[in-house]
């Protein structure tokens, strides 16, 4: 068993709140994601949230820092387009290694540090990767279904180049997160199983989905337990859900996975649903208290925020979590056979 | 019993399979059936069109096997004059494109391992590999085996080594416990994700060598069920009765008596075409006993027997069972049927009929089809589609569309050229594109040429896009918020680089106020806020005809505008009265001349069951109109020039359902009301007296004060000024009252969604709600003429009654005049309204069921309505105090009208 493992059995983990709702309070100015080493690159870098590792690091270690210290155990590395495909966009795909590998740095340093001033509490990295921006099992043409934009190879190469640089920068878990459509996290997961086998490690991975409406239904259109059943034949330390919808609305797929997972659950959602202007305004207290419902039902091992969430909402969700046990890490097989199961004892 | 010390019998482990919808097989689960008719090996007309490159048509193939009830899909396209590996992944990505298929699991079948990891590559669930076995050695086995646990896929493994199939009960052991062996200690497959394929070969061939064929096999299962530990038996049940082909009686009753067999003995998968299988409790008693000779091998002579006993087997047709009912429906319902569905198979054959019926081809689209894309909508909208689905229903309108372009081009009423060049994006950072998508066809339909660029977009593509094809217009989507920042941007961008070129802005998250306030003034070209595609098709109609452009531009800007200014005067400009200022300016009564009536009868009132005949005089059918998206005041709205006809038709089938509700006793209605000694107290309150189990009671209805600065010595409002203050000595009264006509309603509409029927299901809710408000009107027509007997004397009509032409109010908590929906709680409480008629209070403080009305009634003739308008915050802190709730909490109820 990790030290992982063992921790997430005892309590309740944290993971931080958003990145990207931090930043923007910098208001980094289009020369600002340049910096001079990009001062002259030919298209538009305002955005590009992960090339600030390189540009404006003082900053993402500044956030990091901020998370720890609103009680967070894991924070996520600025890594979430860290593909060469979701690079392509900036024309920085043969910056990807460089991005992944600054950011893991970064964001271990910090947890280092936090862990140096409290050993009791250490503190941990999850190497954030995300879904791209392209997806493997859906056509982008509506009158071409069978047209792909992606191909799980090119996804597979391109997130094994990600989750090298991540491990080679020193992230304690690889995550891969907000995942839309299974079959781009198959080939992630895929990538991450060849990469563990050549390099013979054991780095403990997470997958968070997100359910993107109200079908309940991930955007490629499976139910929350098909995405569970499509993700289970890799050992994970958690299985969970983040973004695109609020705490409350999460709780139903939530308790679907409770239900049928034999791993940690994780849910780290949005600071509720966007007001018209596109801000999220779920205050941290209001947050805390719709999770406390699923700390009340033992739904989850692992808590934090997604979109619009900042160190208050963090630190909320750590002090509310911190009242109650973890959720039983169920080893035993589907609840479906609950009968028979005491029957064969 | 077992040697493998890590999985034990006792222990369950279920094969977990999925599509886009789980399926876990469980030893409880019945037999799973394969459908294999997507399988060239097996299907001629599926194998014809695939070489064909007839791959809807193929498709259509694998949607009869689901409806029919198929739980896995086996999917092979190995033949020697098809490119299998293409052949498969080009069916795959277009199968797992239909909900409708691909909420199963997969089986991908070859003998051809590229073939197999080709298909393991573009399906998102867990599937099954069939097959891989140690035909070709150890070596060869484990690294299948070992990338097919890495896709995460379960794998058939067939009774097959180095020197051949097993074709004995002894074979079948060895070469099933090798395979185990290998898989779970080598590969570490999980042993519940293996799924044996122990030979099914045929009987009653005449050679005595394949006699024992079924005995062993179903043995053999049996063998491997008790010692190899959750692994699951399948197998090809068609090839049992091979010997007997052309008699399709006797093959189904071999597959029943086989099947009942094997599955006992532990088979718990396989392929079985459902139509070629005989109930098995149905099978004519001797031709079961002599097929159960020939399986079970129980006379030297079954075989011959079967033979002479099947010639006298007479075949019987079965029916194929997919439900059709639905054609028996109107037109419109099958062709929305058809949308909802993405169905095509019949799409052609009804907009034919449709195209026949119609006065121009053009009115099908406008008129048919869009109905139908318009339910799609609101499914959608409301959960009950998801994306994919709507993606095919867009496909099933574009090839209705594509057939009747040819005779809307022949059709000389109209000029059908494109109309204009949109480009369309989700905006960079977003992936929802179903609401661009359904604008997009709509549009399209609608004659434009439609250029979209998918989802997150970046702005700079756009931009060069937007250039490149010289477009007409420029449709962004998000539903992210982020996403309402990219459109800022590209605002600003589009500004910056002069271009003249509408912009039109959708998705969940953009709202007219964020595009009127944030990326209108950013641009100084028109700028569109298009929230449905139906109005899509009219703003973009209106920005790009030569005629109306330049107006309608101009139009929008100075809408926008206006809404800014608005905007910001309401939350800055107006300035208010300290309230007790806004109490010193309330609205004064002459209270000593006032002639104030006693009700003649005091005290709370239950009417159950009430005869909704009574209430359909006093039906205002302009509301009705109007949740059904039809403006205009009824019964002009049914002359109308536009929406007429379709108003009409509306109106119709609101009275079938209308009168079926009124004959049958559908719905029912409910009310109770009372009648109370009141008086204004502290300006803003009102106490009122009631007696309960003959003891005399209190309670207080809380009122809100106007505080908007009033002009001309206009008074600001509050509901207590209608009622004597008690230091006037003057004993004046109050009522309230909840009706409801809402129970039945949810189960009517449950039973027409359950028959596909929206539009009833919709219909129906409209009509309890307008009979609601019936019944509100005629109580408070009753209590003033009679209960309260304060209007005796009044003779209104029903056009009067709707205009509100009586003396005294009754305003309802939630409403302008008291938006304070708290105040249902003191209804509820002095009514006992729970108790006395059932209509419940959400935690929201919505009433359940939702056609009920409560308010209270106000009998002074100068009582009116007003709006409350927005407040401070002294007052909201003063409201809670009178109340007695916590600050926060008063907050939280009356935020809409607090000022900020």
């Amino acid at each position: 068993m990790s030290k992982l493992e063992e921790l997430l059995s005892q309590k309740i983990l944290i993971l931080d709140g958003a990145m990207g709702t931090m930043l923007q309070e910098y208001k980094f100015s289009e020369e600002d994601f340049r910096g001079t080493r990009f001062a002259d690159w030919p298209v538009s870098l305002q955005g590009n949230n992960d090339l600030l590792s390189i540009t404006q690091p003082e900053a993402i270690a500044t956030i990091h820092r901020k998370y720890f210290d609103a009680g967070a155990d894991i924070v996520e590395t600025n890594t979430f387009s860290g593909t060469t495909i979701a690079m392509a966009d900036y024309k920085m795909e043969d910056l990807v290694y460089e991005l992944n590998y600054e950011s893991a740095k970064i964001a271990k340093a910090v947890a280092e540090e936090v862990t140096a001033e409290n050993p009791e509490k250490p503190r941990f990295v999850a190497g954030a990767i995300g879904p791209t921006n392209k997806t493997a099992s859906m056509s982008p043409d509506v009158n071409d279904p069978g047209y792909r934009a992606i191909s799980f190879e090119e996804l597979k190469i391109a997130y094994r180049q990600q989750a090298q640089a991540l491990i080679d920068g020193g992230v304690d878990i690889l995550l891969v997160e907000t995942v839309f459509d299974t079959l781009n996290a198959k080939a992630a997961l895929f990538a991450i199983e060849e990469l563990k086998e050549e390099l013979n490690i054991d780095i403990p991975v997470m997958v968070s989905g997100t359910i993107t409406d109200a079908s309940g239904r991930t955007l490629s259109g499976q139910t929350a337990e098909a995405f569970l059943i499509s993700v289970s034949h890799i050992p994970l330390l958690s299985i969970g859900f983040n973004c695109a919808l609020g705490a409350k609305q999460l709780t139903p797929h939530l308790e679907v996975l409770n239900r049928y997972s034999k791993s940690g659950i994780s849910a780290y959602p949005n600071a509720g649903l966007p007001n018209a202007f596109g801000e999220y305004d779920q205050d941290a207290q209001e947050m805390a208290t719709q999770i406390e419902e699923y700390l009340e039902k033992g739904l989850v091992n692992i808590l934090g925020g997604c979109c619009g969430t900042t160190p208050k909402h963090i630190k909320a969700i750590a002090e509310v979590a911190a009242k109650y046990e973890p959720r039983k890490i169920n080893l035993k097989e589907d609840p479906r056979h609950a009968e028979l199961d005491s029957a064969a004892n | 019993m077992t040697e493998h010390k890590e999985y034990r019998m006792s222990e369950i482990r279920s094969l977990k399979l999925s599509g886009l919808e789980p399926l876990v097989i469980t030893p409880e689960t019945n037999f799973v059936n394969v459908g294999e008719r997507t399988n060239v090996a097996g299907s001629k007309k599926f194998l014809r069109l695939i070489k064909e490159d007839k791959f809807d048509e193929a498709l259509e193939v694998a949607r009869e096997q689901v409806d029919n009830g198929a739980q896995i899909i086996d999917i092979n396209m190995d033949d020697g004059l098809i490119e299998g590996k293409e052949a498969m992944v080009k069916f795959l990505n277009l199968v797992v494109a239909e909900p409708d298929i691909a909420r199963v699991p997969i089986m991908i079948d070859s003998s051809k391992w590229e073939i197999i990891e080709a298909g393991l590559q573009v399906v998102q669930g867990k599937c099954v590999v069939n097959s891989i076995s140690l035909k070709e050695g150890e070596e060869e086995f484990i690294s299948h085996a070992k990338k097919i646990k890495r896709y995460g896929a379960a794998v058939v493994v067939m009774a097959f080594d180095e020197t051949g199939q097993a074709d004995n009960y002894e074979r079948r052991i060895e070469i099933t416990k090798r395979s185990y062996d290998i898989l779970v200690n080598q590969v570490k497959f999980p042993p519940e994700d293996i799924i044996f394929d122990l030979n099914i070969f045929p009987v009653g061939t005449g050679m005595d060598e394949h006699k024992r064929n079924a005995i062993d096999f179903i043995e053999g299962t049996r063998w491997v069920k008790e010692n190899l530990p959750h692994c699951s038996v399948s197998g090809g049940v068609s090839n049992v009765s091979f010997s007997f082909r052309g008699n399709n009686p006797v093959r189904e009753a071999m597959h029943s008596v086989f099947l009942y067999h094997a599955i006992q003995a532990g088979m718990n998968m396989g392929i079985v075409n459902p139509s070629m299988l005989e109930v098995y409790d149905e099978i004519p008693k001797d031709l079961l006993e002599h097929v159960e000779d020939v399986i079970f091998d129980r006379r030297e002579d079954a075989t011959e027997r079967l033979l002479s006993l099947a010639e006298n087997v007479v075949g019987k047709k079965r029916e194929n069972k997919i439900d059709l009912s639905w054609r028996e429906n109107p037109l419109q319902d099958r062709i929305t049927h058809a949308l909802v569905k993405g169905i095509d198979a019949y799409i052609l054959e009804d907009i034919e009929q449709a195209r026949q019926e119609a006065e121009r081809p053009l009115d099908v689209i406008e008129g048919h089809l869009m109905i139908g894309m318009n339910v799609v909508g609101d499914l959608f909208g409301s959960g009950k589609m998801f994306l994919p689905q709507v993606v095919k229903s867009a496909r099933v309108m574009k090839k209705a569309v594509a057939y009747l372009l040819p005779y809307i081009e022949a059709d000389k009423s109209n000029v059908r050229r494109s109309a204009g060049k949109i480009l369309m994006a989700t905006v960079k950072g977003d992936v929802h594109d179903i609401g661009k998508n359904i604008v997009g066809v709509v549009l399209g339909c609608n004659n434009y040429e439609i250029i979209d660029l998918g989802v997150m977009v970046p702005s700079e593509k756009i931009i060069e896009t937007a250039k490149a094809e010289n477009v007409d217009a420029i449709g962004l989507s998000g539903l992210i918020t982020p996403s309402l920042d990219e459109m800022v941007f590209l605002a600003k961008e589009m500004q910056r680089q002069n271009f003249e070129v509408p912009l039109l802005i959708g998705g969940a998250t953009t709202s007219k106020a964020h595009t009127a306030v944030k990326i209108d003034p950013q641009y100084h070209f028109a700028v569109a806020h298009v929230n449905d595609a139906s109005r899509a098709v009219t703003v973009v109609g209106d920005l790009l005809k030569e005629s109306t452009r330049e107006k309608y531009k101009s139009d929008l800007k100075t809408e926008y505008d206006k809404f800014r200014i608005n905007f910001k005067k309401r939350s800055k400009v107006k300035s208010y009265l300290k309230l007790p200022e806004a109490r010193r300016n309330k609205f004064k009564i002459d209270w000593k001349s006032a002639n104030i009536i006693k009700p003649n009868q005091l005290g709370i009132q239950v009417i159950e069951d009430f005869d909704l005949k009574k209430l359909e005089e006093y039906i205002d059918w302009s509301p009705f109109f109007r949740s059904w998206d039809m403006h205009g005041r009824y019964p002009d709205i049914l002359k109308d020039e536009k929406v007429g006809e379709q108003a009409q038709s509306l109106f119709d089938d609101a009275q079938v359902l209308l009168q079926r509700v009124l004959n049958e006793k559908l719905l029912k209605a409910k009310a109770t009301f009372g009648l109370f000694e009141a008086n204004s107290i502290d300006d803003d309150d009102i106490e009122v007296k009631y007696k309960e189990a003959s003891e005399e009671k209190k309670i207080v209805f809380r009122t809100l004060r106007q505080q908007l600065k009033k002009y001309a010595e206009k008074p600001n409002f509050a509901l207590s000024d209608f009622i004597a203050p008690k230091e006037s000595g003057i004993q004046d009264y109050i009522g309230c009252f909840c009706v409801t006509t809402g129970f039945g309603t949810q189960e009517l509409a449950a039973k027409f969604e359950k028959d596909f029927d929206d539009y009833n299901s919709i219909m129906i809710k409209a009509l309890a709600d307008r009979l609601a408000e019936a019944f509100a009107e005629y109580l408070h027509k009753e209590v003033r003429q009679n209960y309260w007997g304060y209007a005796s004397e009044e003779n209104l009509s029903k056009e009067e009654l709707i205009k509100e032409e009586y003396k005294g109010i009754r305003p309802a908590p939630g409403y302008p005049a008291c938006p304070d929906h708290l105040e249902k709680l003191s209804i509820w409480e002095l009514l006992k309204v729970e108790e006395n008629i059932g209509v419940k209070l959400t935690e929201s403080l919505a009433m359940w069921p939702a056609a009920s009305v409560s308010g209270y009634y106000f009998a002074n003739p100068e009582a009116r309505y007003f709006g409350l308008g927005k407040m401070k915050e002294d007052q909201v802190k003063d409201f809670a105090k009178r109340k007695g709730i916590d600050y926060k909490k008063a907050e939280k109820w009356l935020n809409p009208n607090i000022a900020e």
